[in-house]
């Protein structure tokens, strides 16, 4: 379990994570959700006792990291797959790693394994494709069958197969009681991962609570309706709570109303449907409204010619505040 | 890839987890890590061949004159220092060797993993010289006795030759091996410092190499009052059977370099704690 209580990290002039506080339970996959520059790595690093925090505490198991008896035994973590000496063979990478926390040989060769390098153990990292970089970084993370694993945008790079590859095992882990805390800036991968989320921009915090809170929260319901008789069904709606805006090709969009009632009001005005379909904004595009002020780094121009927002336009977006500005950076992810 | 697991199986448990990662296990890594890279036989070759290979050619050359030189020349001839003089080079090529101890853990990323197995950094930053020192005095001391004694085979035409019994030589060959790797520490603090290979190398030489010429070309009265308190000095009085003039006895010029060593190290340690990895 990971407890970050009022971390604020900054270099130089730039604050990367501004007081930010959550805590990571275990048995369950935790997604750390937000655009690039976002502070999720910097978050991480700090965790991981690599970079010192300006402000707050960060704890793992009850400790700091440094403090940890033996670290690889309660963490495993994998926070970039180049973080490996290329001159140096996969086995012995994983050698030297396990010597320090007196992890016995014969799990080498077993997380090897697991993540299916065992015909290239003996191999350089140096020539290892991204995908094998990154499987020689989740056996390192799982050598020392630690309680808590941390990954920083785990699927980078890798083939489908190798996402599909890592969602299974990062389900697995969690399932086991694990503590699992993935970080990624693509809102899709989470939604079929994850059971919590994480959502920071600009080093603070927007949402934490679970995946379908998430959707509920922040993706408007909309309902589509089709009917002859559109003025008519506008105005019940208006009456009835909701708002009606024509789409243009002879249909409705109702917002705030649920589809059931949107149902009943036609009933009741003795409106003919032809259609009524509930239309959800996508997980995705929740996270690109929530986030859409808080990227760090807008695209200058889109090349549909979208609008631009300066980067200091707006605050950020509070949690259920309803997501209902148009997307305007086209480039998370 | 040919197989891959879907779960977490095929794992077999591990004992529970006791004591605390410490010392040991760190200087266990260590030294996998070095013997783990080509870039470390390379440079323990070249070592070799520049270390012994170099005096063998100097008195090689030497002997094969020794009837043309004159008496003056004789008298001063070194055989010690002579076969020894592949150490001055092998000092650039230790330099290297104790930087990239460090620096390649910065340059490849591995520092990060490497402080994730073992965030006490004290004990990783310790280990890591620790190891290095092992080596490098190791390599250091074979190169120099080799030398000495290949030298001295060399020589034999001359009968001007020396053996570990006579005065200071056997000092002076200890010497080699340990100016070789305090050489080598040097830079290991420098690379700690600076975390850039090539800035740490540049900077070793520099101040190994380059400062003494430069502290040259000062009026002599200056140079001479100079000279003994540069780390170079210190480093090569310890291989030299002869006291240089206006400098320490061996010993004391070994202590400079020593205190200067030790200053380094002790600031990259400190960084090395302090800093963001």
């Amino acid at each position: 379990m990971i407890e970050v209580r009022g971390l604020t990290k900054r270099y130089g002039e730039k604050v990367a994570v501004d007081d930010l506080s959550f805590s990571v339970e275990p048995g369950k996959v935790t997604g750390f959700l937000g655009p690039n520059g976002a502070g999720k790595t910097t978050t991480m690093r700090v965790i991981l006792g690599l970079d010192y925090p300006n402000r707050g505490t960060v704890t793992v198991k009850g400790k700091q990291y440094r403090e940890l008896d033996k670290p690889m035994r309660e963490v495993g973590a994998l926070l970039d797959a180049k973080a490996v000496h290329g001159g140096r063979s996969a086995y012995n990478h994983l050698l030297c790693l396990a010597q320090t926390n007196n992890i016995p040989r014969r799990r080498i060769d077993e997380v090897l394994s697991l993540v299916g390098l065992t015909e290239v153990a003996k191999k350089r990292s140096k020539g290892f494709s991204l995908g094998m970089g990154q499987r020689l970084g989740i056996a390192g993370a799982l050598l020392g069958d630690p309680s808590v694993l941390m990954f920083d945008e785990p699927v980078n790079g890798l083939d489908p197969e190798g996402i599909r590859w890592i969602r299974n095992l990062m389900k697995t882990l969690a399932a086991e009681g694990r503590t699992v805390f993935v970080s990624s800036h693509l809102m899709s991968e989470m939604e079929n991962t994850a059971d919590h989320l994480v959502v920071i921009g600009r080093g603070k915090l927007i949402a934490d609570c679970t995946v379908s809170e998430f959707i509920a929260q922040n993706s408007t319901e909309t309902v589509r309706v089709r009917t002859p008789q559109i003025d008519v069904l506008a105005k019940a709606v208006a009456a009835g709570g909701g708002t009606a805006t024509s789409n243009g090709d002879g249909s409705l969009l109702v917002q705030g109303l649920s589809p059931e009632r949107v149902g009943d009001i036609a009933f009741d005005s003795g409106v003919r449907l032809h259609e009524l379909a509930p239309a959800r904004a996508s997980l995705e595009q929740a996270f690109m409204e929530l986030t859409a002020d808080s990227i760090e780094y807008q695209a200058s121009a889109g090349q549909d010619g979208q609008g631009q927002a300066g980067p200091g336009a707006a605050a950020p977006v509070q949690q259920g505040s309803g997501g209902k500005q148009q997307v305007r950076a086209g480039e998370v992810g | 890839m040919a197989t891959m697991a879907t779960e977490s199986g095929g794992l077999t448990a591990l004992p529970a987890p006791s004591g605390r990662a410490g010392l040991l296990g760190t200087l266990r890594s260590e030294f996998t890590k070095i013997r783990s890279v080509r870039s470390t036989y390379w440079t323990m070759l070249v070592l070799l061949v520049v270390g012994i290979g170099l005096g063998a050619l100097i008195t090689g050359v030497a002997a094969a004159r020794w009837n043309q030189m004159g008496i003056a020349e004789r008298a001063t001839f070194n055989p010690t220092r002579n076969s020894l003089v592949g150490l001055y080079f092998g000092q650039f090529v230790i330099v290297v060797l104790g930087t990239l101890t460090i620096t390649s853990e910065y340059s490849t990323g591995m520092i990060r993993t490497s402080l994730t197995a073992m965030p006490r950094r004290g004990i990783m930053y310790v280990s890591k010289a620790a190891v290095f020192t092992v080596l490098a005095l190791l390599i250091g001391l074979i190169t120099s006795f080799a030398a000495f004694f290949l030298g001295q085979a060399l020589l034999a035409s001359t009968h001007d030759t020396t053996t570990l019994s006579g005065p200071n030589v056997l000092r002076a060959v200890i010497g080699g091996g340990l100016f070789i790797a305090v050489c080598g520490l040097f830079a290991y603090g420098i690379g700690a410092i600076l975390r850039h290979t090539a800035g740490a190398i540049s900077t070793a030489i520099g101040l190994l190499f380059v400062l003494p010429i430069v502290v040259n070309f000062l009026p002599a009265s200056w140079s001479n009052d100079i000279l003994r308190w540069l780390p170079s000095e210190g480093g090569l009085a310890i291989w030299n059977t002869r006291q240089v003039p206006h400098e320490f006895t061996a010993w004391g010029e070994f202590g400079v370099f020593l205190a200067y060593t030790a200053a380094i190290l002790i600031a990259g340690f400190i960084l090395f704690r302090k800093r963001d990895a």
